[in-house]
């Protein structure tokens, strides 16, 4: 029986076969997979969101919500912008060379106008929203601690302008989303487009 | 009656492998006559799985995996449907109960040596469970929508997005969404109720045939079937049923004492079984001021702290993470003693085996705690004791000093 097999034909079946079953298998899988992706609806989740600015107390946060995430805007007093530039040493990247904000806002305060900070709320570590901790050498973070965030989850550090210490599991400073003003003391998150809204 | 019974087991026999099923599993499985305390834990997790699979049924009825009513639906379980507190404390409390368990399951593996040859593949077998129950867990741990569900999920969805390059993409593709929201909790949902129940069942079968393949390891690390009767039976085993069905009997009555103390007195058990801040919905906007995971995962949880960013990236932190969990797959391979069981052991064996632990409560309990300076320090310690036991092992078994080896189980 078996001596009359032709095992080199049998074998170009079996590889054969296997192919195109693979191929079939992928095929069929695909729709499967692509289900698991955000949805269109999710995709459409997301519109820019309008904040009047002007109402927030000199070295208070406030949180809005733009696509699901918390997004800061903190009016920094003169104080706050002073202490900025005298910590670079301790920063991973005090001159913001990784692109985690907009090219307009590639300054020394992360920021469009220097006096508000606009800032993703969202950890650049595993996600979590950071605790604001605006107050000047407190107990707990320290006699060098001058204003800025402190993740609860891992202990990551940032200053006022969302920029990560060195040493803390964060790896970079934390992101800053398109925005823009549409007047005096009006923001617009989530559009930087130059055309009038 | 008895004749009736005895003729429909016949003509169920006569179409299905009944009777020689039974005898090779229980009947006339030879299981070896010196197990002790440690042995009860490997049917005590099947128990507690089907404890899971039964309260986890009744949930399902009365839960709503939707972002909008799953926390309300969670209090409705527990304030107004009757016995829905019970059905919900059973569940809660059998999750932990469960890593107990295995964890208690696993080091009796590791101090008797039952990984090793030719219980390989079953050992292997056994940490896919493992595995499986931790996704089984953690999906679990979202399904309540409070705020540990929400930033749990967080945290853990966001490892898989520090891997280079598909890291952004891989994490959009677990969460189907660019955020935890209600896309992710009702496809939790259903990985939690179908798709890991099926495969934790299926492997937990492949778990047992594995098993009753090669036989029992005992705690003298020695082969009962070196020694057999002329009747080919281990002259050291005893089987199964109805012996070890009684010695589990009174395991499973003095666990369910424990498991029920818990389920009635102290369900949350002080903020560890149930963390206080998951009853609070969950608020996209605010991490709470100290988050952790639920204690089973505290330990690698711990590691994934210790280590530093590198290169700009937390990814070395998350590999330090997976790799300790699957470390534990090698171990056949890294023991080269030369006897299987601690008892036989010498002084370097059992000293790392200390250390280990030491090494995984210790990491365990930092897992729970704020990550100070200090506590940071002394977790990065004992991350690097945790891997000294995996990777200093070929070396340290095979210098130590071990006793000789009975030729047959002792009973002490």
């Amino acid at each position: 029986m078996t001596d009359n097999v032709n095992l080199s034909k049998r074998r170009l079946l079996i590889a054969a076969t296997t192919a195109a079953g693979g191929v079939a298998a992928a095929g069929a899988g695909t729709p499967f997979v692509l289900s698991l992706m955000p949805s269109e609806r999710a995709k459409a989740a997301g519109a820019p969101v309008e904040v009047d600015v002007s109402a927030i107390q000199p070295g208070m946060m406030i949180a809005v919500e733009w696509q699901g995430k918390p997004v800061w805007i903190v009016r920094r007093t003169q104080e706050m912008l002073d202490l900025l530039a005298r910590h670079d040493d301790k920063l991973v990247d005090p001159k913001s060379t990784v692109p985690q904000q907009p090219e307009y806002c590639n300054n020394p305060y992360r920021s469009i106008k220097p006096e508000y900070l606009v800032v993703l709320g969202v950890c650049t570590h595993l996600g979590c929203s950071p605790t604001y901790r605006p107050e000047v050498a407190p107990a707990d973070l320290g006699a060098d601690w001058p204003g800025g965030w402190f993740c609860p989850c891992h202990g990551s550090r940032f200053d006022l302008a969302a920029r990560v210490y060195k040493g803390v599991p964060a790896p970079s400073n934390m992101i800053v989303p398109p925005h823009k003003y549409l007047g005096e003391g009006r923001l617009l998150i989530g559009d930087d487009s130059k055309e009038a809204a | 009656m008895m004749n009736l019974l005895k003729n429909l087991i016949g003509w169920i026999d006569a179409r299905f492998p009944l009777i020689s099923t039974w005898k090779a599993h229980v009947s006339e499985y030879y299981a070896p006559k010196n197990f002790n305390f440690w042995y009860f834990f490997g049917s005590l997790a099947l128990m507690v799985l089907v404890i899971q699979i039964a309260s986890g049924i009744f949930l399902t009825m009365n839960y709503k995996p939707d972002a909008l009513f799953a926390f309300a639906s969670v209090e409705y379980i527990m304030r107004d449907v009757q016995w829905g507190w019970l059905l919900r404390y059973i569940h809660s409390t059998g999750a932990s109960m469960f890593f107990v368990v295995i964890y208690l399951h696993m080091f009796r593996g590791l101090m008797y040596g039952s990984y090793r040859k030719p219980r390989e593949l079953l050992w292997i077998i056994g940490m896919i469970i493992y595995l499986a129950l931790m996704g089984e867990a953690f999906m679990g741990y979202l399904l309540p929508w409070g705020q540990m569900s929400f930033w749990g999920a967080q945290v853990i969805v966001n490892l898989f997005s520090s891997v280079p390059f598909i890291g952004h993409d891989l994490a959009i593709l677990i969460r189907g969404d660019f955020v935890v929201s209600d896309t992710t909790l009702n496809r939790f949902f259903a990985l939690h109720v179908i798709a890991i129940p099926l495969i934790l069942v299926l492997i937990v079968v492949a778990h047992l045939v594995a098993l009753h393949e090669v036989g029992s390891n005992n705690p003298d690390g020695i082969e009962i079937k070196k020694h057999k009767d002329a009747n080919g039976k281990p002259l050291d085993g005893i089987p199964f049923h109805p012996y070890y069905t009684v010695k589990d009997g009174v395991g499973a009555v003095g666990f369910l004492i424990i498991f029920c103390a818990i389920v009635f007195f102290a369900p949350d058990m002080g903020g560890y079984f149930l963390e206080y801040n998951n009853f609070v919905p969950a608020n996209p906007m605010k991490t709470p001021e100290h988050i952790a995971p639920v204690w089973y995962f505290t330990p690698y949880y711990a590691i994934l702290r210790a280590v530093p960013p590198l290169f700009g990236s937390q990814f070395p932190g998350v590999v330090a993470m997976g790799v300790a969990t699957v470390i534990f797959f090698f171990l056949p391979w890294l023991d080269r003693g030369k006897v299987k069981s601690i008892r036989y052991r010498g002084p370097i064996y059992k000293t790392f085996l200390a250390l280990f632990v030491v090494s995984f409560v210790g990491l365990g309990w930092l897992g729970l705690m704020p990550a100070t300076p200090t506590y940071t320090l002394i977790s990065r310690i004992l991350a690097v004791v945790y891997f000294a036991f995996f990777l200093l092992m070929p070396w340290y078994t095979r210098i130590d000093t071990c006793k000789p080896e009975p030729d047959r189980v002792t009973s002490k």
